[in-house]
C-alpha cells in the first residue's frame, strides 16, 4: 500500500484533569474510507477535532503527507487539505445553496477596480456540482433549508471536494437520516473515495460502517482497540468492541440480538 | 397566467414555480405591500391636504430619510446576528460632542465632525468587541451603552456649559468646507427652475417671493439614498455581504469554513455607529444646535423599520431595500397622520398594527423561501 496521507501518532488530549484521548494512533490512506467507531464519550469527536485543527493535541504528532503539522486553527487544516463536514453545522439553512457552497471561498470579479461576488460563476458551478452528486435543484438560489438532511450532507461533501480536500472527515453524517437518505450519502462517500480522497467516517452505527468502510478503527474510553480490515471482522465483533464487550453481550441476550 | 418558467429538474417532487411567483416571493414583499397600502390610504384620505405637493413630499421624505439612515446600519447588523440598542443614545452623544468641540472648545467644524466620527466609530467597535469576546448577548451589552452614552450626553453639556442644549453652531459652520456635506442642500438650481416653470410652488410675496417653496434636497436625503445603495450592494453583491449573512445565519458553521465572523460583527457595529453619527451630524448642521435628548427611542424605530422590511430578528436573513421601505412606511405614516388631521397619539396605534401585519406576512414569506418549519 502507498504511504498514508495522514498519520496521527499517540495523540493525547487532556481537558484539565479529564483525559479525553490517551494515546490514539491512526493512519488513513488515499482512496480509502476509514471508519472510526465508538460509543458516545469514546473520544471520537475530540479525536477528529484534533485532526481538523479545532483542538491542539496535548501530546503526539500529526503527519500529513509525510510532514509533521501543527494546526493552530481549522483554517490551517483546511488550507492543508483536511476538510470536515459536521453533522449539524454543515450548512446555513437560510442561505441559498450557491451562497452556502462558496461560503468562505466566494468567487469575485472586478468591476471598475472593486471586487464583487461573482454570482453567475457561483451559481453555474453549484448547479454543475449538484448535478454530478445527483441532486436536482430548482435553482442555485434555492435555500438550503428546503433540502433534506441527506441532501445537505451531500452539498457539504461536494463543497469540501470542490475546494480541494485530500482528507474528508465526516462527523456522523448518517445518524439523523432516514434509510434512503443514508443510502444516498453512502453513495456519495463511495464516489468521493473513488476520486482518491481519503475519507474518515465517524459513526456509531455498525451497519453504516460495514456498508462503506475499507478499514475500521474502534475507540473506547480514549484508546484505540485496534484497526481491522474489511472482511476480517464481523459486525458482531465490531459491536462488541464498541460497547466494551461483556455488558453488551448480556444486554443483547435480553434483547434477542437485535441491536 | 402564462408562465414560461422551465422545469430544470426531473424530480417529481420539485414543484414547478412560475416566474411570476418567483419574482413575488422575496424578502422585501412585506415592505412593498406595506408601502403600496400606506400610499393608497393617504392618497385617498389626505390627497387635498398638501401632503403630496412639493413641501409635503419633502416633509415626509426627510422624516423617512432620517429613519432610513439608521435603519441601514441596524439592518446589516441585524443580518449579522446582533442588535445595537445604543443607536439613539449614540445620536444624542455624537450631537453633543460636536457641539462641545465647536462651541466650547472652538475647534473648526470640520475637525469637530471628523473627531466625532472617530470617537463614535471607536465606541461602536468597543460595543462589538465586548460582544464577540464575552459572548454576551448584544442586547445586554448595547443596553449598557444606551445608558452610558445618554448619561454622558446629559452630563457633559451641564458640566461644561451649565445647560442641556448647546446652540449657535450655525455661525461657526458658515464657511466650513465639511459642514455642507451634512447640512447643505443639493440641486438648488433644478428646484429654482422647477419653481420658475411652475412645476412646484413658489413664494408669492415677502422677501423670498419667486423662490421655490422647496429650494433643494437636503444632504440627509442624499446620505440616506447613498447608504441604502451602499448597504444593498455590500450585502448582495460582495464577498463580505455573504459573510454578513453567514455570520448571522450560523456563526459556528461560518467559522468552520473560515469566515472571520468576529471581524464581520465588529465591523457591523462600527457601521451602525457611523450611521448614527451621520444622522446626528446632519441634524446638528441643520438645526445649529444639539440637545441632550436627541435620538431618544431611535434604536427601536430603526429596528421596527428593519423588521417591517423583512429581516429576521435572530439574524441571517433580511434586505436593505426592505429596511428602506420600512423607513419610508414609517415616515409616510407619521407625517401622513398629521396631514390627515388625525390625533397624533394614534400614530403609535397605526405603527403597532403595521408592525404586526408586516411581521406576520414576512414570516409567511420567509417560510416559503427558506423551507423553515
Amino acid at each position: 500500500m502507498a504511504d498514508p496521507i495522514i498519520r496521527m501518532e499517540n495523540i493525547e488530549k487532556h481537558f484539565g484533569s479529564v483525559i479525553a484521548l490517551a494515546g490514539v494512533t491512526l493512519e488513513v490512506f488515499p482512496g480509502e474510507c476509514h471508519c472510526l467507531l465508538g460509543d458516545n464519550g469514546a473520544g471520537k469527536s475530540t479525536f477528529i477535532k484534533t485532526m481538523s485543527g479545532v483542538h491542539k493535541p496535548t501530546a503526539g504528532t500529526i503527519q500529513f503527507e509525510g510532514e509533521v503539522m501543527n494546526f493552530e486553527n481549522p483554517r490551517d487544516a483546511i488550507a492543508a487539505g483536511i476538510a470536515t463536514v459536521y453533522q449539524d453545522l454543515a450548512m446555513i439553512p437560510l442561505m441559498s445553496v450557491s451562497r452556502n457552497f462558496f461560503m468562505g471561498n466566494e468567487p469575485t470579479k472586478k468591476i471598475a477596480g472593486i471586487s464583487f461576488y461573482d454570482k453567475d460563476h457561483a451559481d453555474r458551478v453549484t448547479m454543475e456540482e449538484m448535478k454530478q452528486m445527483g441532486i436536482n435543484l430548482r435553482g442555485a438560489d434555492q435555500a438550503v433549508g428546503t433540502l433534506s438532511g441527506g441532501e445537505r450532507q451531500t452539498v457539504a461533501i461536494a463543497r469540501a471536494v470542490h475546494f480541494g480536500a485530500k482528507v474528508l472527515i465526516l462527523d456522523e453524517p448518517t445518524s439523523a437520516l432516514g434509510v434512503r437518505q443514508t443510502a444516498n450519502v453512502l453513495a456519495t462517500v463511495d464516489r468521493v473515495r473513488k476520486q482518491g480522497i481519503a475519507v474518515v467516517f465517524i459513526t456509531h452505527n455498525v451497519r453504516h460502517a460495514m456498508a462503506i468502510g475499507d478499514r475500521f478503527t474502534v475507540l473506547n474510553r480514549g484508546k484505540t482497540l485496534g484497526t481491522a480490515d474489511r472482511g476480517h471482522i464481523t459486525p458482531e465483533e465490531l459491536q462488541d468492541l464498541m460497547a466494551g464487550g461483556q455488558e453488551m453481550a448480556q444486554l443483547e441476550g435480553s434483547l434477542g440480538g437485535t441491536v | 397566467m402564462n408562465d414560461t418558467a422551465q422545469a430544470p429538474a426531473n424530480d417529481e417532487r420539485v414543484k414547478e414555480i412560475s416566474s411570476f411567483r418567483k419574482a413575488l416571493i422575496r424578502p422585501e414583499l412585506g415592505g412593498i405591500i406595506g408601502t403600496i397600502a400606506v400610499f393608497t390610504v393617504f392618497l385617498l384620505v389626505a390627497h387635498d391636504s398638501g401632503m403630496f405637493n412639493s413641501q409635503g413630499v419633502m416633509n415626509w421624505s426627510i422624516v423617512s430619510a432620517q429613519f432610513a439612515v439608521i435603519a441601514v446600519g441596524a439592518c446589516l447588523l441585524m443580518i449579522a446576528g446582533e442588535f445595537d440598542l445604543s443607536v439613539g443614545s449614540m445620536i444624542g452623544f455624537a450631537s453633543m460632542i460636536i457641539a462641545i468641540f465647536v462651541v466650547s472648545l472652538e475647534w473648526p467644524v470640520w475637525l469637530a465632525i471628523l473627531v466625532t466620527f472617530a470617537v463614535c466609530i471607536t465606541i461602536g467597535a468597543i460595543n462589538g468587541y465586548v460582544v464577540v469576546k464575552t459572548g454576551l448577548p448584544s442586547f445586554i451589552v448595547t443596553l449598557a451603552f444606551l445608558f452610558i452614552l445618554r448619561g454622558f450626553s446629559i452630563y457633559l453639556p451641564q458640566a461644561i456649559e451649565r445647560k442641556t442644549t448647546i446652540g449657535g453652531i450655525k455661525a461657526f459652520a458658515e464657511d466650513d468646507w465639511l459642514a455642507p456635506v451634512f447640512g447643505g442642500k443639493v440641486l438648488k438650481g433644478f428646484f429654482q427652475w422647477m419653481g420658475d416653470v411652475g412645476i412646484i410652488g413658489t413664494f408669492q410675496n415677502g422677501s423670498r417671493a419667486g423662490q421655490p417653496l422647496v429650494d433643494g434636497i437636503p444632504m440627509l436625503i442624499v446620505w440616506a439614498v447613498a447608504l441604502i445603495i451602499f448597504g444593498h450592494v455590500l450585502l448582495t453583491k460582495t464577498k463580505f455581504g455573504n459573510w454578513i449573512f453567514a455570520a448571522g445565519g450560523d456563526a459556528q458553521a461560518a467559522r468552520y469554513v473560515g469566515v472571520p465572523v468576529n471581524r464581520v460583527k465588529v465591523l457591523m457595529f462600527m457601521f451602525t455607529a457611523f450611521c448614527a453619527t451621520v444622522f446626528a451630524t446632519c441634524q446638528v448642521m441643520e438645526f445649529g444646535s444639539a440637545d441632550a435628548g436627541r435620538g431618544l427611542l431611535k434604536e427601536f424605530e430603526a429596528i421596527i423599520a428593519v423588521v417591517i422590511g423583512g429581516a429576521l430578528l435572530t439574524g441571517g436573513y433580511g434586505s436593505v431595500l426592505g429596511a428602506a421601505l420600512g423607513a419610508l412606511i414609517f415616515g409616510v405614516v407619521q407625517q401622513g397622520l398629521f396631514f390627515a388631521g388625525v390625533e397624533n397619539s394614534l400614530f403609535r396605534v397605526f405603527l403597532g398594527v403595521i408592525l404586526l401585519f408586516a411581521v406576520i406576512l414576512n414570516t409567511y414569506i420567509r417560510r416559503i423561501i427558506t423551507g423553515e418549519r
